[in-house]
């Protein structure tokens, strides 16, 4: 690939194995600056390590791996400043409140106290500040563990699951901070196992499973190039079956609670049921990437 | 403020917010401290007790000539001798004693072998002394003794730094390694691998974080045990203490070190370190002062650690010996702590994997 802007991150023929595993079996990409990058895949995959490799916290097997175009490999302290990382949401010091924590790794990095009550503010903690962390939920520890791996305004993020453990309610409450930090040329690395965490929040995703990187693109043109029929679906009796097929010359099932027609034709659809006043309860549904994951490996995707 | 100050004041934090671990490294000793401190202050002079049938002419002259005999002797009466020898096997009193004219009749239970010695002897010196000034002549021998140790020694002048240094064992050796472990397990330490401070920062802070809190206990144990209640009277060179409670610290966190590399979970760690510290207390002479214990756990005791801080710190703090006394134990404690440190890093692990 042919790029105006040298990529923050370069991964080449990556392998990593534990005993008889091999974690991550020949894994190769690049990540663009600026580049909100997903690794995407089920537990077990190989994500993690292949983060870990990349932000020099383990040595490969095999392979090359460039981080600003320096080797990643033995951990190099030049990289550190320059990098922020997230591992866990657990990864605090015992018994401090939220304030000391950020407190303390702004000054580990050397950057003001003040930096840090600001990022309190930025994730929304200001009222939690004097709260300890093991007394803040889930989803207000990940944004303060987010908070402590941006406190020195790094050039390149990791998050490694970042909304592993939370509830629906409160990862989508997190999107909206983790799409505030790509902002201003940020590079951020993301790994999830929630497809559609990956699918709204990556500029580019690499599916990755049983240590190798299956496809790797835009979530947008993964699923393109897929070109699945689209599901369009309304309430169940409002029109019958054989009707709607008729007008609408797709291909209808209907359950009894939903009536859906599989098209590519959705104009041709939509103009049909709006015609037979049958719109209530309308949706419309296309291939996402789950539905890539299924092509690509054969079965069901499982986080 | 740079990695090492911000992560020590981090631990430090840590470390007085714990309740278990102040219960445990302070707290627990030196209520162990006033609970034996209570039960043995007045152990330093034995008396005896006895209990006269009728009129015994000899206990009362004597007693007379020299009051001091007061300190010594508890005397109680009896009506018959039948109720005094009942009283005697009870054990309610040392000894019966009754004058038959010029004979004087001592009956004593060897239930309490020393409490008989001691009958027989302080009776028959003053058998001896009567006999002695119905001579009337002066006596032509004397003899005078003393004790060797100072006239202050008391039992907390051994159980101080009995006590002291097995809470400087347990709080070193459980401090170092449920931080390595639950550090390990909730990632911190590879967090901060990737930060901007060298693992020697890291290292020096915890150090420094437990030779605080040693010295902390230091402090708070000769608060106590100088108190005039309990008594402790430190000695000329009880200063080298400082020194010797550092070198002792950093031979348990090297211990705690090797428990927190070789433990995969808290609780493992928690086991591990007290099947090391439990023993080494009982027979490295914390609990059991060495000079009453069997010959086999004096055999023992020269192989733990703890035995050279404890008995370092009574030499220089209650035997009254010069500074260099403390010198071997200082030179051993830091010995041990780098071999087992040497072990400790060559097991060390960034993370579970």
């Amino acid at each position: 690939m042919y790029r105006l802007v040298p990529a923050t991150i370069t991964v080449r023929d990556l392998c990593k194995s534990y005993g008889d595993v091999a974690a991550v079996d020949g894994v190769s990409f690049e990540v663009g600056t600026g580049e909100f990058f997903g690794i995407l895949g089920p537990n077990g995959a190989g994500k993690t390590t292949t983060l870990e490799i990349i932000e020099g916290l383990r040595e490969p097997d095999s392979g090359d791996v460039s981080v600003f175009g320096l080797p990643a490999w033995p951990r190099n302290a030049a990289l550190l400043p320059r990098i922020g990382v997230q591992l866990q949401a657990s990864s605090f010091f015992e018994r401090l409140t939220a304030r000391e924590q950020i407190h303390t790794f702004a000054s580990l990095y050397g950057v003001a106290a003040k930096r840090g009550d600001d990022w309190l503010e930025t994730v929304g903690l200001t009222e939690q500040a004097g709260l300890r962390t093991e007394k803040l939920s889930g989803g207000q520890a990940q944004r303060l563990s987010i908070a402590c791996a941006l406190v020195h305004d790094p050039e390149l993020v990791f998050l490694d699951e970042p909304t592993g453990a939370l509830d629906p309610q409160a990862r989508r409450n997190l999107w909206d901070l983790l799409r505030t930090i790509s902002t201003s040329g940020r590079t951020v690395v993301l790994t999830t196992h929630h497809m559609d965490e990956a699918e709204t929040l990556c500029d580019r995703v690499a599916i990755m499973d049983h240590g190798k990187i299956l496809k790797a693109g835009p979530p947008a043109a993964l699923v393109r190039e897929l070109d699945q029929p689209l599901r369009i679906s309304v309430e169940s009796g409002l029109i019958p079956a054989d009707r709607a097929a008729e007008l609408t010359g797709g291909h209808v099932a209907d359950d009894g609670v939903s009536l859906s027609i599989a098209t590519r034709d959705p104009a041709r659809v939509l103009a049909g049921l709006a015609r037979a006043d049958a719109l209530a309860g309308l949706r419309v549904t296309g291939a996402t990437l789950e539905d890539v994951f299924l092509s690509l490996t054969g079965r069901e995707y499982r986080a | 403020m740079s990695g090492f100050t911000s992560l020590s004041v981090a631990m430090f934090r840590g470390f007085v917010r714990d309740r278990a671990a102040l219960i445990f490294s302070i707290l627990l000793p030196v209520l162990f401290l006033l609970f034996f401190g209570s039960i043995y202050k007045n152990t330093s002079a034995p008396k005896i007790s006895l209990v006269t049938v009728g009129q015994v002419q000899l206990l009362a002259q004597a007693r007379h000539a020299d009051p001091g005999l007061g300190k010594v002797l508890t005397i109680s009466h009896a009506r018959t001798e039948r109720a005094a020898l009942a009283d005697v096997r009870k054990g309610n009193n040392d000894a019966a004693v009754l004058q038959h004219g010029d004979h004087l009749v001592v009956r004593f239970s060897i239930a309490d072998q020393t409490k008989a010695g001691l009958v027989n002897s302080v009776l028959g010196s003053i058998v001896q002394a009567a006999n002695q000034a119905a001579s009337g002549k002066a006596p032509v021998f004397t003899l005078s003794a003393s004790q060797v140790e100072d006239k202050s020694l008391k039992a907390i002048q051994y159980f101080t730094p009995g006590l002291l240094g097995w809470a400087l064992a347990s709080g070193a050796t459980f401090g170092a390694a449920i931080t390595l472990v639950s550090w390990r397990e909730n990632k911190l330490l590879r967090r901060l691998r990737l930060a901007p401070v060298s693992s020697g920062s890291i290292v020096a802070a915890r150090i420094g974080i437990a030779v605080a809190i040693g010295l902390i206990q230091l402090a708070v144990f000769l608060a106590i045990a100088t108190l005039p209640y309990f008594g402790l009277r430190l000695t000329s060179a009880w200063w080298m203490t400082i020194p010797l409670v550092i070198c002792g610290i950093l031979a348990f966190m090297s211990i705690g070190l090797l428990v927190g590399a070789i433990a995969k979970t808290q609780q493992a760690a928690t086991s591990i370190a007290n099947l090391v510290i439990l023993p080494m207390a009982f027979l490295g002479g914390a609990f059991l002062p060495l000079d009453f214990a069997p010959d086999w756990v004096r055999q023992a005791s020269y192989v733990m650690p703890l035995r050279y801080l404890v008995t370092g710190m009574q030499d220089v703090m209650a035997r009254g010996e010069g500074p260099a006394a403390a010198l071997p134990a200082i030179g051993i404690l830091l010995g041990f702590t780098v071999i087992v440190s040497l072990i400790a890093v060559r097991m060390f692990r960034w993370d579970d994997i």
